[in-house]
């Protein structure tokens, strides 16, 4: 997806030229390799920052939140419809933001490919097509991008964004026949007592530090439940009841709104599988009200719309 | 290994272990054993010493207890406890975090107590990480600062030096080692000098002491350092030197608990007043504070260099790529 860092940097020139923006959202290259670093052009002879490649995991519409200025952002498919969402609830005016749609072809779990060079420390990482080189001390190896990319986007079927003013590509071929929730479904035909035992040791290594909330356009609460004091609902230690709750809690703030972006799992330093806890509600969406978060601007999420004629019985 | 075995009986060990796709520290008596390749441990050993929930008093709100409403000390364990295979980062973390929790002013007994019960045997680092910067802020991947034991290894021996008499007492009762002789003392240090030339990132902080507060504190710079910053607590979590804490009071029925966790200056909550106001309830000036405590703060108050012992934990974990060398640079610079 390297190719694609020109295109954006002419099209935020462009965009500044022009006078549609203020501020130009995305990211530049980061400092150690599989990172790279969000940021806010505000002079427009600073795009050459502007970077792109399949490293760009974060989600970039956590940073538009109640912005008041005009501004260009990039965004794939799913920070699209995150994109979406935010309009949907507020957070940010369609007129406001100037989106130029990336089609997606996924990012690289950098976890994988640690695993995949025996946790050898990865000094470089370079792209080409398909596929990517690694190199570090004493190894190289070339690696076929699909088979590392990030759980999420393994099964995704949004590549293309679903909401945007220009594209920076063609629309990518979107991945058809995949089969979306087979962890999930191997969770819900466990026992509640292996349920418990998977999540239990899911979260084991948990430091509470909150980078998946915070990592998630999401949480935008100006006060999380965690850290309300009065009354204070959640323990603030690492004892597993308070930690659990945590997960469990912002797992459901994030019902019928998820888009599996993958960003909370990206962002966790102890490599939590995060994604586990909001997946399965993803999945309930879908089943209980063929709903998809993110996917248009002109239909309330489920869970926030109150219709007579429900069809469900338990509501009426 | 053996020789540990056989220390049991004296101290509680800790070593590294690999958990998962990275390593931290645990017990020897653990399901893990103990793997001594490895760069550095995800977490720093911080939490041996310093737990990140470390309950210090109990109470009872039961009026028909004569002891109601009295706090008592929690029990605590204070028994040897050696950490075998501490990186000399870490441990030049612990004496940078030392100064804050054991001063002329305040000494925090609990802190006081593990920490002076700890042996500090440390492993040097062969092969340094990429993003390691201990040379540059007054350590080194064979540094001695604040170890009781340094190990060197060779490949097929491990040399021990011993450098307190904490250290030589562990070493005494491990036992089963001979005098090293000139050559591989020589070995070693050669080790120690081609692992130091491995670290090549440069990190600039000899001009931070003559800064202006003030001036630093204004600089233009924090608006761009601080976009990406998603406020979480990944880099004062798993950074050696951070030691800032919360107390909290936890009652069930009518037992209660007095627990002190760790915090961290990124979160709003930090400085929530009563009141409340915040004093830094935008994440800029939260992470304005971090670079200024580590950077320039810490660096004014104890005129020891900087807050950091230049692990590259939080440059490698920052889940947006805030790298502190680059901050220092900024600083150093402005």
């Amino acid at each position: 997806m390297i190719e694609y860092t020109d295109k954006i940097k002419e099209i935020a020139g462009k965009l500044f030229k022009e006078g549609k923006v203020e501020v130009f959202i995305g990211y530049k290259k980061g400092s150690v390799p599989m990172m790279n670093e969000p940021i806010l052009i505000r002079d427009p002879d600073k795009v050459d920052l502007l970077y792109w490649d399949s490293n760009c995991g974060l989600n970039l519409c956590n940073y538009l939140t109640k912005r008041t200025d005009k501004i260009g952002i990039v965004a794939t498919g799913c920070n699209s419809r995150n994109i979406v969402t935010h309009i949907i609830e507020n957070q940010i005016r369609r007129d406001q933001v100037y989106i130029v749609g990336i089609p997606c072809t996924g990012m690289i779990d950098h976890r994988a490919v640690q695993r995949a060079v025996k946790q050898q420390e990865i000094l470089d990482i370079k792209e080409d097509g398909d596929g990517f080189t690694v190199k570090g001390k004493d190894f190289e190896e070339t690696f076929e991008k699909k088979d590392f990319l990030q759980a999420n986007c393994a099964v995704c079927t949004h590549r293309n964004p679903v909401e945007y003013d220009e594209m920076a590509g063609s629309p990518v071929e979107e991945l058809v026949e995949v089969e979306a929730y087979k962890d999930v479904k191997k969770l819900e035909g466990m026992a509640s007592e292996k349920k418990w035992g998977f999540f239990t040791r899911a979260i084991s290594h948990c430091i509470r530090c909150y980078a998946c909330r915070n990592a998630c356009p999401l949480c935008y609460c100006p006060t999380c439940f965690v850290d309300e004091s009065q009354p204070q609902w959640v323990g603030k230690s690492i004892d597993p009841t308070d930690t659990m709750t945590f997960h469990i809690l912002r797992a459901y703030h994030c019902a019928g709104r998820c888009t599996d972006c993958g960003a909370c799992e990206r962002a966790c330093p102890v490599g939590i599988p995060v994604r586990q806890f909001t997946k399965k509600l993803n999945k309930d969406a879908q089943d209980l009200f063929s709903w998809e978060a993110g996917l248009t601007l002109d239909q309330r999420p489920p869970l926030d719309v109150y219709r007579p004629d429900d069809y469900n019985d338990f509501i009426r | 290994m053996k020789a540990l075995e056989g220390l049991k009986d004296s101290y509680k060990i800790s070593v590294p272990v690999k958990d998962g796709d990275f390593h931290g520290f645990g017990s020897l008596d653990g399901k893990k054993a103990p793997d001594f390749d490895y760069q550095n441990t995800r977490l720093s050993p911080k939490s041996l010493v310093y737990p990140q929930s470390e309950r210090m008093f109990e109470y009872t709100l039961d009026e028909n207890d004569p002891d109601a409403n009295i706090l008592k000390e929690s029990a605590k364990d204070y028994s040897p406890h050696a950490i075998v295979g501490i990186r000399p980062c870490d441990a030049h973390g612990f004496q940078i975090a030392n100064l804050n929790f054991d001063n002329p002013e305040y000494r925090d007994p609990w802190w006081v107590m593990h920490f002076e019960s700890s042996v500090l045997v440390g492993l040097g680092c062969n092969e340094p990480c990429s993003t390691c910067f201990c040379t540059q802020v007054g350590g080194g991947p064979f540094s001695e600062k604040g170890l009781d034991i340094l190990l060197y290894d060779l490949g097929d021996n491990f040399l021990a030096r011993g450098l307190t008499d904490k250290g030589e007492e562990f070493l005494k009762k491990a036992g089963g080692g001979s005098q090293a002789d000139e050559s591989l003392l020589k070995d070693a240090g050669d080790l120690a000098a081609s692992a130091s030339e491995m670290i090549s990132t440069g990190v600039s902080t000899d001009k931070l002491k003559d800064k202006v507060i003030n001036e630093l504190f204004d600089a233009p710079f924090w608006d761009d350092v601080a976009f990406g910053c998603i406020n979480c607590g990944t880099c004062a979590y798993l950074c050696p030197t951070c030691w800032c804490f919360d107390i909290q009071d936890e009652v069930l029925g009518k037992e209660g608990d007095r627990i002190r966790n760790w915090d961290s200056c990124m979160f709003p909550l930090f400085t929530l007043h009563g009141s409340g106001h915040n004093p830094r309830d935008n994440k800029v000036q939260r992470v304005r504070q971090r670079f200024m405590h580590k950077l320039k703060y810490y660096v004014d108050k104890y005129g020891n260099g900087v807050q950091c012992s230049g692990c590259g934990r939080c440059v490698r974990y920052c889940p947006v790529n805030i790298d502190i060398r680059q901050v220092s640079e900024l600083m150093n610079n402005f």
